[in-house]
């Protein structure tokens, strides 16, 4: 404890002086390993992440368990169950996610890209989210409430769907259209009462979640809401012309959410690279004493980028109702709002890297479900090698001093944003 | 002094008293509010409620022997408190006063509650409320949050935003169930505290010491609780709940003396050792943050991290003691649900942790405040309770709204202004 208080790595600034950024190529493995970037960073977050998952997998898998009550007679039969269990989870995992032998020897298109399409469907509303919160931390703002914004885009979007019969075009686009308002209301309620009161937004969106939810249980016991025979907390389904198509024929789940997230991310990128409003909200996000100072309205901008970020939460919703779900249901966010922080952090705060993040994570949840029924290691490892890439990449001071490395790279969540209630 | 040369009128003082001043939206919003909320007492209980019942109250269970009894009217109960809350509006809107704000708005509340409950109670001759059995519901969906609020407390009041009071609690949870299944409930209730003081150094290792951004590192440490007691619960409890997951429940510890107070007994004195646990420790919290020189210090790291450097004080160290500490006593909060219950599930606190955080915040960063304000959310959970069995045609859902409401507006300053700590959530690296 005492020692951690004087360490020199504590001091972000000190390591930045003794490390200065050198433009020419280094020579040989160990010189380019120590010079180590975000990238590497990252990829040696998920391998620390993968390692203590292993771990965890062994410690799951009852063979392991039985092996080890002999361990000090015959240590080598708990190392060999404890590595075939490791290597058996991950296979399912990889066979989950991109590519799987066995179903497709059965040689049906399923069989072929049902992984990959599962990989999809899991990716776009991460991704859609991801999005949110990442344009939100480039303003300065941490946008904790994808949940109550996920659950309004959701809710109005599947109103619409199973509301009114309309053409099958202008369906969709106005169920797509209702959940971004419905997203974007819900998060601009926080903006504006940060620009107006100076409420923090981390506080009311977490607040506004638990509203939501309760609202959506609400909803869910009315009638015109909920599916007959109200027995169950479901709404009606959402008509087949209000539905995203399938994006690789009617046997798999991908859907048009896809590519409604990847235009949200070309967006994105268009709205934080090449305009003024997204000049404004970096300057913002960056400085706003300064900002205020150059004439920027502060409050406006708060107010604009939780509007397009409850959108982009609204959107991940309708991924969820008119896409994947097809009935709304209490749990119909999924964890996205949270999963979405993550993702965020992952892809660095820009639309490239949440993209990529978010079919990382894709790919895990799709993986992960594949091994809970291939070798019964509970699902619930996603989510514990999705915190720990987090917690090492929000700490790159940490993988530095695991992997021995040096560098200057500063990960998302470091000093930029270190801020507290008041600011 | 200097005061010979002036002349004796320089020397006056006048006094002017000045108010703080009501902002307009804080003087009609809430003039408005108490008015409907008046027109709906007085409609909904006085106009179209039961004229012919008379509302029964009683302070104890049914079966009990000797409870007081008493029996109203309950339609001209609703007129008397809906035409008090229009009158307090209409005052409100004259005179308002911003110190009063809080105060004129629970009354408001407060009367509703009563027409509420009365309208409750005269339903038929065979219902009647049971104010006891309310409140004690109220203290027992309290416990968590009241715990849970005063780790965050400890955190905050030292500099440490802690938003993994939901992951510590559950991580608390998960240890009481398994502990106590093995070991018993000391050791389990032990473990728990442990476990919660474990992502409490978790938090403090990534905030103080690799200066993550603390609220990013409590929402990634309550994913990571999440993940990795469902973990467990999925590869052992689950399926073999006789040896992982029966801990014993705790039965209730009757004080004597003090348990046979005829309506208090019962309610504060017949309970579980968790509970008189948290009275020492809500008393504790509060001793030793404002009478001590330890909580003096904290305080000072909490507001001025560099000013309490420079005297000497160790303010790494202090933010690391306090935020473990904190991280033990939600850990304790976690494993009262699962002496309550009897088993661990997937999070089973299901949101605890996030409502403590907002009574923390309601309660304005203080352990009596925040105690306060966890005891309105328990109530408002109790409320909630009972309307979804007695009167399901009063959506429930929207009086599990109110507490997260409450605290919107209290951060929005309309229930006067609410502060944090100046340097919480700001890591601090020495020069």
């Amino acid at each position: 404890m005492s020692e951690a208080t004087r360490d020199p790595a504590a001091d972000p600034q000190a390591a930045a002086a003794t490390t200065p950024e050198e433009p020419e190529e280094p020579r040989g493995f160990w010189a380019r390993y120590a010079r180590a970037n975000s990238l590497v960073v990252t990829l040696l977050a998920f391998v620390a992440a993968m390692v203590l998952g292993g771990i965890l997998i062994a410690i799951a898998d009852t063979r392991t368990q039985d092996a080890s009550h002999y361990f000090f007679q015959y240590p080598w039969d708990t190392f060999r169950y404890g590595f075939a269990a490791i290597w058996h989870g991950y296979v399912a995992l990889f066979q989950g996610a991109i590519f799987n032998p066995h179903t497709a020897a059965k040689g049906t298109w399923a069989g072929y890209v049902g992984p990959i399409s599962e990989t999809l469907t899991n990716a776009t509303p991460l991704i859609l989210g991801g999005l949110s919160v990442g344009l939100a931390f480039r303003a300065g703002l941490f946008n904790i409430g994808g949940q109550g914004q996920v659950i309004m885009g959701a809710v109005c979007a599947g109103f619409i769907g199973f509301h009114y019969h309309l053409p099958p075009g202008l369906h969709l686009l106005l169920g797509i259209i209702a959940g971004a308002l419905g997203g974007a209301a819900w998060g601009g309620l926080a903006g504006l009462l940060k620009a107006k009161t100076g409420a923090h937004e981390v506080i009311t969106t977490i607040m506004l979640n638990y509203v939501a939810v309760s609202l959506l249980a609400y909803l869910l016991s009315v009638k015109g809401f909920q599916a007959p025979p109200y027995g169950q907390a479901i709404s009606n389904p959402v008509y087949k012309s209000a539905q995203l198509p399938p994006l690789l024929g009617s046997s798999v789940r991908v859907h048009g959410g896809l590519i409604l997230a990847l235009l949200a991310a070309a967006f994105v990128s268009w709205l934080l690279n090449r305009s003024t409003l997204g000049f404004r909200l970096k300057a913002v996000g960056a400085n706003q004493y300064a900002s205020r100072t150059a004439g920027m309205s502060v409050e406006g901008s708060y107010i604009t980028v939780m509007l397009i970020a409850g959108a982009l939460c609204g959107l991940a919703g309708v991924s969820q109702i008119l896409g994947t779900n097809s009935q709304l249901t209490g749990d119909i966010d999924a964890g996205i709002g949270f999963d979405a922080i993550t993702v965020a952090l992952l892809g660095r705060a820009n639309a490239k890297g949440i993209v990529a993040a978010g079919l990382l994570f894709g790919a895990l949840h799709a993986g992960g479900t594949q091994m809970q029924s291939a070798t019964g290691t509970p699902i619930d490892l996603v989510q514990v090698i999705q915190s720990l890439i987090v917690l090492f990449i929000a700490a790159p001071m940490l993988i530095r001093a695991i992997f021995r490395l040096k560098g200057t790279a500063a990960g998302v969540g470091g000093g930029e944003l270190a801020k507290g209630w008041n600011g | 002094m200097t005061t010979l040369a002036q002349s004796p009128d320089e020397l006056t003082v006048e006094h002017k008293v000045t108010r703080a001043p009501v902002s307009p939206a804080q003087r009609y919003a809430g003039s408005v509010s108490l008015l409907v909320l008046g027109l709906v007492t007085i409609w909904r209980f006085g106009i179209d409620g039961h004229h012919d019942q008379r509302a029964s109250i009683r302070f104890g269970a049914l079966n009990a022997a000797h409870v007081p009894h008493f029996t109203v009217p309950a339609a001209p109960v609703a007129w008397v408190a809906g035409v008090l809350t229009i009158v307090l509006g209409i005052i409100w809107v004259v005179v308002p006063r911003r110190r009063l704000f809080g105060l004129v708005m629970g009354l408001g509340v407060g009367l509703f509650v009563v027409a509420l409950l009365c309208w409750l109670a005269s339903a038929s001759s065979f219902v009647s409320v049971d104010v006891v059995g309310l409140l004690t519901s109220t203290i027992g969906y309290s416990v968590p949050l009241i715990l849970g609020a005063l780790c965050g407390v400890m955190c905050e009041r030292s500099g440490v935003i802690n938003i993994a009071i939901e992951g510590q609690m559950l991580a608390g949870a998960w240890a009481a169930a398994l502990i106590g299944t093995v070991l018993g409930v000391t050791a389990g209730m032990l473990a728990g505290a442990l476990a919660g003081a474990l992502i409490g150094w978790l938090l403090a290792v990534f905030a103080i010491r690799y200066l993550v951004n603390q609220v990013v590192l409590g929402v990634v440490l309550n994913v990571f609780a999440a993940g990795l007691t469902g973990f467990f619960y999925d590869a052992f409890m689950q399926t073999n709940p006789e040896k992982w997951n029966q801990p014993p429940l705790l039965d209730p510890v009757k004080i004597p003396g003090l348990g046979d107070i005829p309506v208090l007994g019962p309610l504060l004195f017949d309970t579980s050792v968790i509970v008189y646990l948290m009275y020492v420790l809500i008393v504790l919290v509060d001793i030793w943050l404002f009478r001590t020189r330890w909580g003096l210090r904290t305080r000072a790291v909490g507001e001025h991290p560099k000013a309490a450097d420079t005297v000497g004080i160790r303010v790494l160290a202090m933010r690391y003691r306090n935020v473990i500490i904190g991280g033990a006593i939600a850990g304790v909060g976690g494993s009262y649900f699962i002496f309550q219950v009897g088993q661990f599930q997937k999070n089973i606190t299901s949101g605890a942790g996030f409502i403590a955080l907002a009574a923390l915040i309601f309660g304005r960063w203080s352990p009596r405040g925040a105690v306060a304000a966890a005891l309105l959310f328990g109530f408002a959970s109790a409320m909630q309770n009972m309307l979804s069995i007695n009167a399901p045609s009063i959506p429930s859902n929207f009086v599990a709204m109110l507490p997260y409401l409450a605290t919107i507006l209290a951060v929005a300053g309309l229930v006067g202004k609410v502060r944090a700590p100046a340097a919480d959530g700001e890591p601090y690296v020495k020069e």
